[in-house]
């Protein structure tokens, strides 16, 4: 694929990393650049572009197509540019007669096997193949066509043998053979960049074809995870998205972030006129360097979905249809069903959540509106029930609620840490970065109950795997500084400079009793106390050690606990405060970080302010012109605990499904319904929505103004690429309410015209956001928190010299099993988690073709608990848990140890959160999902309460007809 | 044909033999052939997660070499040069008798089991041609009525 649009130059062959310059003379012009850097790059680099093929910078060169050849002053022949390395002096001559006539020659035997219907060519414009036909002036093809594999039939009518039909089994592109050149682009794209090795050349000479997988598989059944990197790679039109081959080439593209997971990838977002033809990984992008995964290169399509909901919908009671209203009518009742709740039930029984899925600015007037309108403190967010604890324990042991590193700190590790993470599924792109790290050489420990595919899959393999029983996340980490404190593997002079000497003694006292020995932990954890003191080893002396956690972390009864032992692991080894180390939470949502950012918690102002400042309170006061009050709100649980006891009725709910994603459905639902007025702003009629009165439809991260801060603190830019089809960007739609309720009370309205002006606002009142401008991040693409007079350019590492709260903090991390046990009737532990091509909740992805590779929530048994209660693979069966009961399908394998159960929660008819319990972690709240006592049976088809469940949805989902 | 339990356990076995070598695929391919008298597709998956490569990757393999065969062959393999040097000695003519003689084309056996025909591209007897390698025995100077007389042998 070319770019066309942003001429976006492809050098050829990735950038050289040495310091060391070298000067030498192609066409007669000098060029300084790294040793180790092809002829053909540093030609581009001066604007002279060597004819090519099968070179891109995106993967290393290969030197297959013989069209980038060069003479060299003093050297034989002609060798491949893109292959041959610059050296000191050398004189080069890209062009010249010889030259030209190899090259042509070369270009007519490509196209002797190539169809030239190039006017009906879906690359038509977009191929490289034909651009490099013009570039070696080839005015004629001498060879005649015998054998070829784009005839379907040959000269004598016979089927041809060397045929091979289009395959389109990927949903979102096909694989046309017949267009092949053989350049193996997309072959090394899947091996280099990716890190799958999908993709394979068949065959010899003449015979060889690209091949996904084996012979008998297609795209869809072959390895292949749908990442894009082979059609991004393609010059031709072998690999192509279809919505190329449906709508035609773009005629214009907008830079703007990704919205699904906290990578936060550019993408390119192509367009002609305001129909989105495809997202292109934008090269440039410091997060994702120009990769992405199934998600965001291709699952958009439910931003044009037909269940998105366009119109705003009220309704008296939720046992009422909808009826579709005026953006006017709908502020209205709104607004004077909330103004009388308050009125009746005071200013503290109203409350809002703000939403991780949209834009920073979104987040930051949600949150106003319940300090500023409402008057109240009641805000929180979904971090509440994935990274909260995060948020504590690096807050309280290295003074930032984020993690340390950027994403290109990776590169540099050398012992990486993944613990209660999924990288490959949750995170692919942080997840191929990674990878393309082991496979040159750092080594890799997981901490995980499943066999993800981190830990085994093609030319990568966890040095140790330690697969701990679900819930003992600080029993096994307190083991390892067990064993780096008792085998003096600690760094003594980081800690005297850096940390407390005395609290690290206190705690090295701690962690070097007996019962926290491996040995002693080994029978509660399942651990192996040898695998986990060779782990400990290997981390604390195998030179650069990461740490990257997910919410295999956060979300137990001791996620704070886990992730202040894993902050002191960090700590002790010296690996914080410099590339390739640090502590890094992979944060699960495209703006979890902004949102927390924005003062989205009840305790908390932007910036990680308590409220209780008197100092902060009056930064916001003399801006917002209001008093804030300096009680902390409710939190989530606490809102829904407070509306079933009656005393809180009113909740204004963006971008968020907690019917879905909060655990404990029925008491969730409980609390919705005991509610006066549940606004639920989102694209698309979610569960939550069943309980509302007015629904306030979404606008999509395309059709909006903003920014997102991912989970390596990076505020990106989202563009605005088309209209919002329902009318308002989200921040505006707050901002109508916020001022319907503000013209009740007689008050001055709001009047913020674009986000930039909310963005300003957030940096003038917050000192990390303090040097963040719009212009700023036009400037320089993108920025990490801190910017500010001291980072003016931001900040990609943390705590270099220095911790951010002074001294690093070593706090002891007492182990308590949790309250949540297995017994005779529960002998299960169930553990959840998500999958590649399916996102959160699955409002998005449910909505996209990627339901071809996950179309329902499987159960994942072990064989041996299988056999003992008659499961075979595919058998319905129903999962109970103290809490409730749910029934979907086994699938037996041995990923998962036996006693351990696995899930994922993407479909609301299976809804895993039934079955999960109100437990939650002890300092922030964060509810326990990744432990309950289970147990399985088989089963006939759905419970009595999916029945139930499905049946009220559908009641609840009733729209009337307009008059 | 093979049933899968037996193909499983047998190629476990060639896999054990095979474990900590560097460079294993090759010398594990060839053991399967001499196993199984050919390569079965299923059992490439179980040797990719041995060796922990993709199974696209051993599929690039195996069908890179045209010695490894994807069905039994017959119970002899007769191999004629095609190359240059032996087309110049009347290889084709000689190729195109053989094909008549068996009635079969390129890759195929005859329908008694008895002999697979196969093309091969030089065997390094260039200046003997028309070469062939009969049941991995080489021959030379071949004419027709010499190979008539050894595919008569055959049975």
């Amino acid at each position: 694929m070319k770019d066309f649009i942003i001429p976006d130059r492809d050098y050829g062959t990735p950038a050289a990393k040495s310091k060391q310059m070298v000067t030498l003379t192609i066409d007669g012009f000098d060029v300084t650049v790294p040793e180790g850097t092809s002829i053909m790059r540093a030609a581009a680099e001066i604007g002279i572009s060597v004819p090519k093929l099968c070179a891109t910078d995106s993967v290393d060169a290969f030197g297959s197509c013989r069209l980038c050849l060069v003479e060299i002053e003093g050297r034989n022949g002609t060798p491949a540019s893109c292959t041959t390395p610059v050296a000191a002096g050398l004189k080069v001559t890209t062009q010249n007669a010889k030259l030209k006539q190899l090259r042509r020659g070369v270009m007519e035997l490509y196209i002797s096997d190539h169809p030239l219907d190039c006017l009906t060519c879906s690359a038509n414009g977009d191929c490289e193949l034909q651009d490099m036909a013009g570039a070696v002036g080839l005015r004629d093809v001498r060879y005649e066509a015998v054998q070829t594999h784009f005839r379907a039939k040959d000269t004598s009518g016979q089927v041809n043998a060397q045929y091979i039909p289009r395959d389109d089994s990927n949903p979102y592109f096909s694989y046309d053979p017949q267009k092949c050149i053989v350049c193996s682009r997309c072959v090394r794209a899947c091996e280099e960049v990716q890190g799958t090795f999908a993709l394979t050349i068949e065959g010899r000479g003449f015979d060889s074809r690209v091949s996904f997988g084996a012979k008998t598989d297609t795209a869809l059944t072959s390895d292949c995870v749908s990442c894009g990197a082979c059609v991004a790679a393609c010059p031709t039109a072998t690999l192509q998205e279809k919505s190329i081959i449906d709508i035609g080439t773009p005629e214009r593209s907008v830079i703007t972030t990704c919205a699904y997971c906290g990578v936060g990838c550019s993408f390119k977002a192509e367009l002609r006129g305001d129909e989105l033809v495809r997202m292109v990984p934008y090269k440039h992008g410091k997060a994702n360097r120009g990769h992405s995964c199934v998600k965001g290169r291709f699952a958009y399509g439910y931003a044009s979905h037909q269940d998105r909901i366009l119109n705003p919908m009220i309704r008296e009671n939720i046992s009422d249809p909808w009826r579709e209203v005026s953006w006017a009518e709908a502020m209205e009742f709104t607004a004077t069903r909330m103004q009388g709740i308050i009125d009746k039930h005071g200013r503290h029984s109203v409350g809002v959540i703000t939403s991780s899925r949209c834009t920073n600015e979104e987040a930051y007037l949600v949150q106003k509106l319940t300090r500023a309108v409402f008057m109240n403190n009641n805000t929180d967010t979904c971090a509440r029930v994935c990274h909260s604890p995060t948020g504590y324990g690096l807050g309280q042991t290295l003074g930032t609620s984020a993690g340390t590193q950027d994403f290109d700190s990776v590169e540099h590790t050398d012992v990486v840490i993944v613990i209660g993470a999924n990288p490959t599924d949750g995170h692919p792109v942080f997840a191929s970065r990674l990878k393309k790290r082991l496979r040159a050489g750092a080594k890799l420990i997981v901490i995980d109950p499943r066999r993800t595919d981190i830990v085994q899959s093609p030319h990568i393999k966890a040095a140790h795997h330690l697969a701990l029983t679900p819930g003992t996340n600080v029993a096994v980490v307190t083991a390892l500084a067990h064993v780096i404190v008792t085998e003096g593997l600690f760094d003594e002079a980081f800690i005297r400079e850096r940390c407390d000497w005395d609290e690290f003694q206190n705690y090295a006292e701690f962690a070097a009793r007996p019962e926290n020995s491996p040995e002693s932990t080994a029978l509660l954890t399942g651990v192996s106390a040898e695998e986990l003191r060779a782990a400990a080893r290997l981390y604390a002396k195998g030179g650069n050690g990461a740490i990257y956690y997910g919410l295999g972390v956060t979300e137990h009864s001791q996620g704070s606990t886990t992730v202040i032992g894993i902050a002191n692991l960090a700590m002790m080894t010296g690996n914080v405060g410099r590339a390739g180390v640090g502590v890094n939470p992979l944060r699960g949502q495209n703006n979890v970080q902004g949102s927390c950012d924005m003062g989205s918690f009840p305790h908390e102002l932007p910036g990680y302010r308590h409220v209780k400042g008197e100092g902060v309170r009056e930064i916001f006061q003399k801006v917002w012109g209001v008093q804030i009050d300096d009680e902390p709100g409710l939190r989530i649980p606490n809102m829904l605990d407070a509306a079933v006891e009656g005393t809180f009725k009113g909740l204004y709910c963006q971008g968020e499904d907690i019917l879905q994603s909060d655990p404990d459905t029925k008491h969730v639902a409980a609390g919705l319904a005991a509610m006066d007025c549940v606004i639920v702003h989102d694209l698309f009629l979610n569960e939550t929505a069943n309980y509302a009165h007015v629904f306030l439809p979404g606008s999509t991260f395309l059709e909006k103004d903003g920014t997102f801060t991912n989970a390596e603190r990076r505020i990106n830019r989202v563009r605005k690429v088309m209209a919002p089809r329902n009318g308002y960007a989200d921040w505006e739609v707050t901002q109508m309410l916020a001022n319907a309720m503000l013209k009740q009370s007689g008050r001055a309205p709001w009047g913020y015209t674009h986000p930039s002006q909310i963005m300003d606002e957030i940096a003038m009142t917050t000192p990390s956001f303090a040097g963040v401008s719009y212009e700023r991040l036009e400037e320089l693409g993108s920025v990490q928190w801190p910017c500010n007079e001291a980072a003016p350019e931001g900040t990609p590492l943390m705590h270099v010299d220095g911790f951010v709260r002074g001294k690093g903090k070593f706090i002891n991390t007492e182990y308590v099993a949790t309250d949540e046990r297995t017994g005779p009737r529960f002998p299960l532990l169930l553990t959840t988690g998500r999958i590649l091509s399916q996102y959160n909740v699955g409002a998005q992805t449910r909505r996209t073709a990627n339901v071809a590779w996950h179309t329902e929530d499987l159960l994942e048994i072990h064989p041996h608990d299988a056999e003992v209660r008659g499961i075979k693979d595919g058998d319905y069966v129903r999962l109970a848990s103290r809490a409730g009961e749910t029934s979907l399908r086994a699938k037996v394998t041995d990923r998962v140890n036996p006693g351990v159960v696995y899930t994922t929660f993407h479909h609301p008819d299976t809804q895993a959160n039934v079955i999960t319990t109100d437990y939650s972690d002890w300092a922030t709240n964060c509810p326990e999902y990744k432990v309950t006592a289970v147990q399985v049976g088989l089963s006939n088809g759905p419970s009595e309460w999916q029945k139930d469940y499905a049946a009220q949805a559908a009641y609840s989902r009733r729209i009337a007809a307009a008059e | 044909m093979l049933d899968t339990a037996t193909l499983t356990s047998r190629t476990d076995e060639i896999l054990a033999a095979h474990s900590g070598r560097e460079g294993a695929l090759l010398p594990i391919l060839h053991d399967i052939q001499a196993e199984f008298g050919y390569v079965p597709q299923e059992s490439l998956p179980q040797i990719a997660r041995a060796l922990n490569i993709s199974r696209a990757e051993v599929h690039g393999v195996v069908s890179f070499y045209h010695d490894f065969r994807e069905a039994p062959a017959g119970r002899h393999v007769v191999k004629l040069c095609r190359a240059e040097a032996c087309q110049a000695m009347g290889a084709d003519s000689l190729s195109a008798h053989a094909r008549a003689k068996l009635g079969v084309d390129w890759h195929e056996t005859t329908p008694d089991g008895a002999v697979t025909l196969e093309p091969v591209f030089c065997l390094g007897l260039c200046a003997c041609g028309p070469a062939a390698m009969i049941d991995g025995k080489l021959t030379a100077r071949l004419d027709n009525a010499k190979l008539d007389t050894i595919l008569g042998d055959l049975a």
